[in-house]
């Protein structure tokens, strides 16, 4: 039988389905059919449309599938038969146009419900599978975190040039700025300037190695401080670390080469009370909050007055061990009041300016630091030595 | 300088302190305390005791049962000595003392040995008679001492019952080292550490009155004295004693000396080493009868001279050696050692003392040219005052009268062309409380002054500064005098005030820093090496004759020919260090050293050589020349100049692998050089791994180096890559391909890297393989095919005129 409409109730009241070519009473049910998509839309005649069951048996045995599926390959079926392009659910979509269009509304709430409800359990159910599988790899993946860890292969620094950057860092945080001068010198900065004269004991030939009469292998980085006093630029703060040279035989604590370094300050007002001062706070930043200092009166040509100073012992605090020889403190450095003499033979006048100095010994410090037995060791240059630093 | 504390007491008698605070306190005003030694410190309960009674003991014939009376009661004692008798006074260990020493052994007791009272064969015995031994000394300072047995008081020496007997042989003393510095000439003498000592503890000094009664006659008519070189010896007093009497010292000076660790000899050698000590000034004495002419003449020796010591050794001298001299012959080697011809022996009748004064350069050097030093010497050598000579000489002579030990005739020669007096400089308070930081009173500061002789004029405002201080000549002296005994630790701290400086490593510093840290990440540990060397190190390291390596600065003084010569290269000391890793079976090293070699402009040295800064890497085990490579280059990718940096091959480094080495240059500035070490090398040094070396100028990186960057934005239009595979000759070098590449390539190219180098089956003979991945990339555009297209026809082509074709 051909239509050209009908008018049925839906959703309790009338609707004018368009276009139906065919209709086909089935029991309580009736067939529309559109000719052009030969796709069927089916309506109860009597007590209303059908399609609110449709959709909720839709929803309810794809839900049972996605509930019983047990792989991914099984959700991805079911998504295709319904919800792909030719699914239940799509085919229920497409078959809209057959629809009211004032209903239209209204059944596609239905149908993107159904929908929705299907693809969340669906997203839910996939969730679930892929973290119950990624959780099995998860498991076979287990490793020994017991085994030793892969080690890149580094470098170590020299214990000496460790010990001589933490100097270094204390002083320039001081303001002193890092200067080096030649390690063969001119024998009027080594002695001449620093007050040293021809024939001074200190001179001998027994300390100090020659290449001829003004030229020598310094015995001490003091040198730089004449040449930097010379340039006459005030005010100084200077570092100056370097090698030094003494005829000293090798042996556990004598070395023919060793390090200095040498800190100089020339400034107006510059008192011993600041020398002690800067000197103490070295102490404390370098060997620890708790360190004392102790100034002992000494005789350097080049200072005056001048002292040597011990600190309490890093290692016993005090109390006397080992490494102290028992008494609690450890010679540390030589320092004083730049000499005036020194001061005009470098072109300042010591009327206006004053100053202090201090040498200290870098292999003494890095051997007492690292306790570090015997100083050979720092020039033979054992990998399994340097590794331990 | 050694002092003991009962010298010392003998010229401040107030002295009285603990011997841990007298050496903190001498320590902290300047006079450094070395080491103390406490002679009686293992000496507990020890008496004076009085034998009463002495029996044979019942079961031991050789054992006596005597009561010793030990003051408030009689104690019984057994003893095996022999050399006792009743009415001896002994001294005695209590139960429970301590005595230093085991009769009879010789082992070292450090704690001492606990004496406890006890039965010897059934007897009881409550304490022990004790010998010099167990006492801790010895019959060298004790002659009178038993030479097996128990000391035994003399009958003079005063003591009773119940004394100390510690105290009673002088041992309850300390001797004190100090280490004395160089400026302190003064201090190494008695009287000048008693000064110290009492202006340290504030007491009174008390030194020597020194008085010389004389016996008539008139000492020119004994001898007189002519200094010809008075630069070297600026006074020479001498005096003359008669009638001498060889005998032994009394016991107050053995005991000094002998405190001092000086053996008594007789009276007269005993006093000149007893006023050498006290006063710090050296003596000689002459047997006059064989003195010439009676005449002294002070001049040099003449070059080639030789002269027998009186230690029977001939010796050479030369025209500055200063000799003492008679009218006819050479006597003594002034201030070092007296001469056989004219050395005092027992049948001496007259004495002929000299104190003198010679120049402490002259002397030092002529000990060592001499191969001599002695006592004396090592006394001028600190270059002494010449008004102590004076003074020292009447010291002795009269020690000479009160020990009746000879006649001192009177009247002194003293030849002192130009008397040294006493300076003065002015009293500024202010200004030492400036240098110091402090704010001591002037009352104080010239307390102090007076306790070291120092005189103050408050009409001139000057003090008077004594010879004996020849360290004091200035301001900034007399400062460190106050700071020493307003004591170092009173003065204040504080930090420097006044303009701010910036703090900084300089940019060479920063640079190195780089190289350390490059190194480091790449295993390369920091090794530190000598700056002097072998000039054997050139034969080992291949060097030609003519290279100018060779061309080292020499030392006039090595410690031998192993450190004779400053280093011009600066693989010796790694390639040395690599090879002790390798005999020490490390199985890698990898070691880097930053440090200077020395490249004279010119020799013989007129001015100071070139110190350049070489990092010096250097490996073996793991790794190879391309491993090394990577690390120098990473180095200067990090220093803002590694793309322009190119690995020329060379054979110029004779010490390398002829097939495996590479100039690093910039254009046409040599950056260094890198290589496998030649074999041969390899030999010399007992390295028997393949050992890569890398040597970098670290003036002319610093040069090239820049931490400046510029940010040139990340590229917004997609790049093209080609690979491309060509066959090469195998002696052309990728550099030579990359050069081309990077020509052709031009501002589109930006990057490329090769990725496969083969040689074997699937190429020809004589050919390698060479595989490349560019990638081309425009900044402002997408790039068009026919762009990069353009671009690898171009190279194909130039690389085609070098016979390179691409892959098939």
């Amino acid at each position: 039988m051909y239509v050209t409409h009908i008018e049925c109730d839906l959703f309790n009241r009338n609707w004018v389905v368009p276009r139906i070519l065919y209709f086909v009473p089935f029991g309580d049910e009736v067939f529309l059919f559109s000719q052009a998509l030969k796709e069927y839309v089916y309506f109860y005649i009597n007590g209303g449309f059908k399609m609110k069951e449709k959709l909720q048996n839709i929803k309810e045995t794809t839900l049972a599938q996605i509930e019983a599926a047990t792989d991914i390959a099984t959700l991805n079926d079911i998504k295709v038969a319904v919800l792909g392009k030719k699914g239940e659910l799509t085919q229920v979509l497409k078959s809209m146009k057959d629809v009211a269009p004032e209903d239209r509304p209204k059944v596609g709430q239905m149908v993107n419900d159904t929908r929705q409800a299907i693809e969340e359990v669906l997203e839910e159910k996939t969730k679930s599978i892929n973290s119950a599988i990624r959780a099995e790899k998860m498991k076979r993946e287990t490793i020994d975190v017991t085994l030793p860890g892969v080690k890149k292969i580094d470098g170590h620094r020299h214990p000496n040039q460790i010990a001589l950057e933490d100097l270094e860092r204390v002083f320039i945080g001081m303001g002193y700025e890092v200067v080096e001068g030649p390690e063969i010198e001119y024998d009027k900065y080594n002695f001449e300037l620093l007050n040293i004269p021809a024939n001074h004991p200190a001179k001998d030939e027994q300390d100090t190695f020659y290449i001829n009469k003004e030229i020598l292998l310094r015995t001490q980085t003091s040198p730089v401080q004449a040449r930097i006093m010379e340039q006459g630029k005030l005010p100084i703060r200077i570092l100056s670390p370097g090698r030094v040279f003494r005829s000293d035989e090798v042996d556990a604590t004598h070395s023919p080469s060793f390090h200095q370094v040498e800190g100089l300050v020339i400034d107006k007002n510059i008192t011993m009370a600041d020398l002690k001062g800067t000197l103490d706070q070295f102490a404390k930043e370098f060997f620890g909050e708790k360190t004392k200092t102790k100034f002992r009166p000494h005789h350097f040509p080049f200072t005056e007055p001048s002292a040597e100073v011990d600190i309490t012992c890093f290692k016993c605090g005090g109390k006397g061990c080992r490494v102290c020889k028992g008494s609690g403190w450890i010679e540390i450095l030589g320092c004083g009041m730049v000499h005036p003499h020194v001061l005009e033979m470098c072109g300042i006048d010591p009327n206006e300016y004053s100053g202090f100095a201090f040498g200290i010994g870098l292999e003494r410090v890095t051997l007492l630091k690292y306790e570090i037995d015997d100083m050979r060791l720092l020039y033979e240059n054992d990998t399994r030595f340097l590794n331990q630093f | 300088m050694n002092t003991p504390i009962s010298w010392i007491k003998a010229y401040v008698p107030d002295l009285d302190v603990e011997i841990n605070e007298f050496v903190d306190k001498m320590t902290l005003s300047g006079s450094h305390v070395e080491c103390y030694e406490k002679k009686d410190k293992n000496l507990e309960k020890i008496v004076v005791g009085k034998i009463e009674t002495m029996e044979q003991h019942p079961d031991a014939d050789k054992l006596v049962v005597c009561q010793v009376n030990i003051g408030a009661e009689s104690i019984q004692i057994v003893t095996g000595a022999k050399n006792v008798k009743v009415g001896d006074v002994i001294p005695v260990v209590l139960d429970g003392g301590k005595v230093a020493a085991a009769h009879g052994d010789n082992n070292e007791y450090p704690d001492g040995i606990k004496i406890k009272k006890g039965k010897l064969r059934g007897i009881e015995s409550n304490g022990m008679m004790c010998g010099i031994e167990e006492l801790g000394s010895s019959r060298d300072f004790y002659p009178e001492a038993p030479e097996d047995g128990v000391y035994v008081f003399p009958e003079d020496s005063g003591v009773k019952p119940g004394d100390d007997a510690v105290a009673a042989l002088g041992l309850n003393d300390a001797v004190v080292e100090y280490e004395i510095t160089s400026n302190r000439v003064d201090c190494f003498s008695m009287i000048g550490m008693a000064r110290e000592v009492a202006a340290t503890f504030d007491k009174e000094f008390i030194p020597p009155v020194v008085e010389v009664k004389g016996s008539g006659g008139n000492v020119n008519d004994y001898i007189s004295v002519e200094v010809q070189d008075t630069d070297l010896c600026p006074r020479y007093v001498a005096r003359v004693v008669t009638d001498i009497k060889i005998g032994p010292s009394p016991k107050w000076m053995r005991e000094r000396l002998a405190a001092q660790g000086i053996r008594s000899i007789n009276n007269l050698v005993d006093i000149t080493n007893y006023v050498m000590e006290e006063y710090g000034q050296p003596m000689h004495a002459f047997d006059l009868d064989t003195i010439a002419g009676n005449k002294i003449i002070v001049r040099r020796a003449k070059d080639g001279d030789k002269f027998v010591t009186l230690d029977g050794q001939e010796r050479s001298l030369d025209k500055d050696v200063l000799m003492i001299c008679d009218g006819e012959k050479e006597v003594a080697i002034a201030g070092i050692m007296g001469g056989e011809n004219s050395m005092v022996t027992d049948n001496i009748k007259t004495l002929l003392f000299e104190a003198a004064c010679f120049d402490g350069t002259n002397i030092r050097l002529s000990t060592k040219r001499i191969g001599l030093s002695t006592d004396a010497s090592s006394k001028f050598v600190k270059g002494l005052d010449p008004n102590l000579a004076l003074e020292a000489i009447n010291r002795a002579c009269q020690l000479i009268e009160e020990l009746g030990c000879g006649k001192v005739v009177d009247g002194v020669v003293d030849a002192y062309a130009n008397p040294v007096s006493d300076k003065e400089l002015p009293f500024e308070p202010e200004k030492m409380n400036a240098l110091l930081g402090t704010d001591v009173s002037k009352e104080q500061m010239l307390k102090y002054f007076d306790k070291l002789g120092l005189k103050y004029d408050e009409k001139t405002n000057m003090l008077t500064i004594p010879t004996f201080r020849q360290d004091l000549n200035c301001m900034a002296d007399l400062a460190e005098e106050v700071a020493r005994f307003y004591g170092y630790d009173n003065i204040p701290v504080t930090l420097p005030r006044g303009e701010s400086t910036t703090g900084k490593k300089s940019y060479p510093e920063r640079i190195n820093d780089v190289a350390r840290n490059i190194c480091e990440a790449n295993g390369f540990s920091g090794a530190m090496c000598y700056s002097f060397e072998s000039p054997k190190v050139f034969d080992k390291l291949l060097i030609p004759e003519d290279s100018a390596y060779r061309q080292a600065i020499e030392i006039m003084n090595p410690l031998g020919e192993d450190f004779s010569i400053m280093r011009t290269i600066s693989l010796n000391g790694l390639l040395t260090s690599l090879s002790t890793n390798y005999n020490r079976k490390n199985k890698n090293a990898r070691l880097y050293e930053l440090a200077n070699v020395y490249i004279p402009k010119a020799l013989p040295l007129t001015e100071l050589p070139d110190e350049k800064m070489k990092l010096t890497m250097g490996m073996y085990g793991d790794g190879d020349f391309f491993t090394l490579k990577g690390v120098v280059e990473e180095m200067f990718d990090k220093l803002g100049f590694g793309s322009t940096v190119e690995f020329e091959p060379t054979t110029e480094h004779p010490f390398l692998h002829p097939g495996r080495q590479a100039v690093i240059k910039k254009g046409n500035l040599e950056i260094g050089y890198m290589g496998q070490l030649h074999p041969e090398v390899g030999d010399n040094y007992k390295i028997k791994a393949d050992v890569i070396v890398a040597v970098i100028d670290m003036a002319t990186v610093t040069m090239l180096s820049t931490f400046d960057r510029k940010y040139e934005g990340i590229a917004k239009f997609p790049g093209m890559t080609r690979d491309l595979s060509l066959v090469v000759d195998k002696s052309i070098f990728v550099g030579q391909i990359e050069k081309v590449i990077k020509k052709c390539g031009g501002k589109l190219l930006e990057s490329y890297k090769l990725f496969d180098v083969y040689e074997g089956e699937q190429v020809a003979e004589g050919k390698k393989s060479v595989a490349y991945t560019m990638t081309f990339r425009a900044k402002d555009r997408t790039l068009e095919e026919s762009e990069v297209s353009a671009i690898i026809d171009k190279l194909l082509k130039e690389l085609g005129k070098m016979g390179i074709e691409i892959r098939a």
